[in-house]
Order: C-alpha cells, then sequence, then structure tokens
C-alpha cells in the first residue's frame, strides 16, 4: 500500500477527506442491440494499488474502462463508488484517452480550462497550472498550440490536465500505444509520478512489459468476460486461467 | 457588342473615378449585408451548434427543416417580412417598411438558417471528435456550446461569409420590403435590376463588377482563414 505523499509542494490527498475507493463493480455488462460486448464482471479496486486491465484486442478493456468512468451507461450490474454524491465522485476522476483531445488554444489554456469547468477560482486556476507543468516538464511548451506539439508532449499534455484536477482514480486508455519507447518512458515516469502523488491507477494495456513495469495487479478480460483479477506476479509467473497463460505467453486466444 | 465594349468601358471609368452614386450604392450594401449577417450569425451560431449538441425528440426533423431552409426563395421571405411589417402587419406600427431596416430583417431571416446549418455541420463534426473528452471534463452542454464554437472558429468563419456572400448578392428579398428607393434603399443587386431594364447597362455593368469582386474577396479570405488556420493551430 501507497502512503500519501508530499510531491512536488503539492500536497497529496489527505486521509480526512472521504475517499470514493474502493470501487465495486458487481454483474456489469455491456449491449448494443442484444450483442454482448461486455457480460457479468464484478470486481473490487482497493486503495493503493496500480491496476493494469489487459486482454487481447475486443475483449472490452476500453468498454470497461469506460463504463467505469460513467461515460457509457451499463446495460447490466452496477458500479459502485464507496461514497459521495454521482456528482462528486465524477469530480474525483479523471480520465486519458488513446488519442488526447486537446482544444485549439495553448497548453496551458489547455490545463486551465479544465480547472475553470471545475469552478476554481482563477488565482488557484494559474497556481495549480503553473505547478502541473512544471512537475510534468511541459512548462517551456505552455505557450505553444496544443495542436502542434509532438504526439508525445500531446500525450504528457494530457497527463497533466488529468492531474491538475488532482482526481483520486485515473483512468488510461492504452496512453503510450502510438508512441516511441523514448516517450512512452517518459509517459510511464510520469503515470508513476501521479500514483506516488496519491492517484489510484486504472489502466488499459495490451503491452506485456508495461504491465510488468506498472502494474500491482491485473484485470484479464477475454471476450467480454473477466477471466482473473490477480496480482502482478501471479498473472505473469503462475496464473491459475489457462486463458491467462495462453495469453501471457503470446499465444494467440481463439 | 460594340455596345457592350462601351458600357464596360464607361463601368471601369466609373469604379475608377469613384462616382457618388455608385459609392452611395456600394456603402449601403455592404452596411446593410454587414449587419444582417452580424445579427443572423449571433443568432445562427449558438442556435447551429445547440441543434448539433443537444439530444430531443424531433432533433433530426429540426435538421432537416435548417438544411431544407438554406434554400429559401428570397422573394418568398420577401413577401413574409412584407406581410410583417406592412401597414395592416403585426409591426406595421413601426413604419419600417421600404427602409433599410426592413432589407435588414429580410437578409438577416434569409441568412440565419443558411449559418446555422453550416454550423451544425461543423460543430456536429468537432463534437464527435471532442464529446468523451468534454464529458470526462464535466463540460456541461451549454459551455460546450461555446468551447466547440471557438475550437471550430475558422470553419464557422467560413460559415459566416458564405452568409454574407447571399446576402450581398440577392435580389428578390430587398427589392419587395426596401422597395428600391433612390438614394434610400437603392443597393447592388436591385439597382443593377432596375439599371438593366432601363438600359442604362454601365452603370449595372459597374456595380456588377464591384459584387464580383467581393465575392471572389470572400472566398479568398475564407481560403486564406482556413490556411492561417491550418499552420498556427494545427
Amino acid at each position: 500500500m501507497l502512503d500519501p505523499k508530499v510531491s512536488n509542494g503539492q500536497p497529496a490527498r489527505t486521509a480526512r477527506e472521504p475517499d470514493i475507493l474502493p470501487l465495486e463493480v458487481d454483474g456489469l455488462g455491456y449491449a448494443i442491440r442484444g450483442q454482448w460486448f461486455l457480460k457479468d464482471v464484478g470486481f473490487t479496486l482497493e486503495a493503493g494499488r496500480r491496476t493494469c486491465i489487459v486482454g487481447p484486442n475486443g475483449a472490452g478493456k476500453s468498454l470497461l474502462l469506460r463504463l467505469c468512468h460513467g461515460l457509457l451507461q451499463p446495460s447490466a450490474g452496477t458500479i459502485h463508488w464507496a461514497t459521495g454524491s454521482s456528482r462528486w465522485q465524477r469530480r474525483q476522476q479523471a480520465m486519458v484517452f488513446q488519442n488526447p483531445v486537446h482544444l485549439r488554444r495553448s497548453a496551458r489554456a489547455n490545463v486551465e480550462f479544465a480547472l475553470s469547468v471545475q469552478g476554481l477560482d482563477r488565482r488557484a486556476i494559474r497556481e495549480r497550472t503553473a505547478w502541473v507543468l512544471e512537475a510534468t516538464g511541459l512548462d517551456h511548451l505552455a505557450g505553444r498550440p496544443a495542436r502542434v506539439l509532438s504526439g508525445g508532449e500531446q500525450q504528457r499534455l494530457a497527463l497533466a490536465r488529468a492531474w491538475a484536477l488532482r482526481p483520486r482514480v485515473l483512468f488510461l486508455d492504452e496512453p503510450v500505444v502510438h508512441l516511441d519507447p523514448a516517450a512512452t518512458r517518459m509517459v510511464e515516469e510520469l503515470i508513476l509520478k501521479i500514483d506516488d502523488s496519491g492517484t489510484r491507477i486504472v489502466m488499459v494495456s495490451h503491452d506485456l512489459g508495461q504491465v510488468r513495469r506498472l502494474a500491482d495487479e491485473v484485470v484479464f478480460l477475454h471476450d467480454g468476460r473477466l477471466i482473473e483479477h490477480s496480482p502482478v506476479t501471479q498473472f505473469l509467473g503462475d496464473s491459475r486461467t489457462a486463458q491467462a497463460r495462453a495469453f501471457v505467453k503470446g499465444e494467440l486466444l481463439g | 457588342m460594340n455596345e457592350l465594349s462601351q458600357s464596360f468601358v464607361v463601368a471601369v471609368d466609373l469604379i475608377s473615378t469613384l462616382d457618388p452614386d455608385l459609392v452611395e450604392i456600394v456603402s449601403l450594401s455592404l452596411q446593410i449585408s454587414l449587419l444582417a449577417v452580424t445579427l443572423a450569425a449571433l443568432i445562427a451560431l449558438p442556435l447551429g451548434a445547440a441543434v448539433a449538441i443537444y439530444r430531443f425528440p424531433g432533433r433530426s426533423a429540426v435538421v432537416v427543416v435548417l438544411n431544407a431552409m438554406m434554400g429559401l426563395p428570397p422573394v418568398v421571405v420577401g413577401l413574409l417580412v412584407y406581410l410583417l411589417l406592412s401597414r395592416a402587419g403585426p409591426l406595421g406600427e413601426y413604419g419600417l417598411l421600404f427602409t433599410p431596416t426592413a432589407m435588414v430583417i429580410a437578409q438577416c431571416v434569409l441568412v440565419t438558417p443558411i449559418i446555422a446549418a453550416l454550423t451544425r455541420q461543423t460543430v456536429e463534426d468537432l463534437y464527435e471528435e471532442y464529446r468523451e473528452q468534454l464529458a470526462s471534463l464535466g463540460v456541461p452542454p451549454w459551455r460546450a456550446i461555446f468551447t466547440l464554437l471557438r475550437d471550430g472558429r475558422y470553419s464557422l468563419l467560413t460559415a459566416v461569409l458564405a452568409g454574407f456572400g447571399r446576402a450581398s448578392a440577392e435580389v428578390g428579398a430587398v427589392i419587395i420590403v426596401g422597395g428600391n428607393i433612390n438614394h434610400l434603399t437603392r443597393v447592388m443587386t436591385t439597382t443593377i435590376a432596375l439599371e438593366t431594364s432601363k438600359g442604362n447597362l454601365a452603370l449595372a455593368l459597374g456595380l456588377g463588377l464591384v459584387l464580383l469582386s467581393i465575392v471572389i474577396l470572400i472566398n479568398g479570405l475564407s481560403v486564406l482563414a482556413q490556411t492561417i488556420a491550418a499552420r498556427v493551430e494545427g
């Protein structure tokens, strides 16, 4: 378990705040016109761990992330956060997408926009933006239009924008899938830094090397079903299920 | 043929010497159309964006009507505005018929659906890309309208310029509600129609050239805006 720490002068979340974790997902299903893309998925995400959702293409990983984040409404089952109103729960979450979408304005203004939506006053917005751009190593790019930044810089900006919201839980949907190794390393380091500040990381990945580097536990999906939810060492070393073992060995799953 | 080339020479002369009649007519035309398009844009941009973002019953019907209204026949718009503004009409007491104000109203009615329909399409395409990100950040729909209008500003400028082109080139509506009164409601298009029928081809041709140049200029500006946008904003 990770203790909340102080990172870059910004206090991490404190224990006295009510916590939306653990997240309990029960009997979750998602169907479009009678076809089930996710069925009967249930697990509990405790505080203080990094989770990777893994599985082959089309397993329902991104779908699961969107359902948990509330971007989609489940067709069956429940997603239950521990405390708070649904509005407050939303404020405690952020998400970084595979292809980050930035507004046609400067990198700095993109972070400021996200904060202004949360209703922070102008001074707090300025301070937090300055902090997060420095912490993510983007301050020298702050004035540049966000959309002309490189892929890696754009993804780091997306992480900065999400981090600035100081979420309790950060969902990431394959954040490095289009990036080269150097950019991937920077993004992964940033993810660990965000985790260190007390934000719970829940990330979709199909790169086992990345899972090994980042995850404490793995949620393994196949064909829209939860096959396994286990600690990363067990998943990579000696998984309980044949499908997981085959996936780790790199075999194609039928 | 000879008459045409003669008229052409006189027309160029009228433009190059800034003939007072010509200048008066061109300037009134521009004032009316600019005001009409400004008002239309203030209505149409948020309206088009709202239709693009909100999901409500009957939405597709609204989209169809909006698109159909892009092709509103100007004379019919002129007639409707005439009926509204004439002495016996609901707005008759303001005495607006046969004034530049009436022409602004008519052009505004004509152009609003054009800008709204183009805005709806542009913003809807943009929203497709932004929807999840905005939802994740918790941006409420009313705010998304302004965010998307801002991010689509260069494409939307093209929509507004298209509206201006339509407004300034239109004749049927303004001739009905303006009455084509000399020194009062005479604009480029109505003058061209009148002078041509009178056989005064030089002035008609001169105004025609100005009108053409304006249309070309507008299109040039809209291409320029897109180019700059692509380079600067990514």
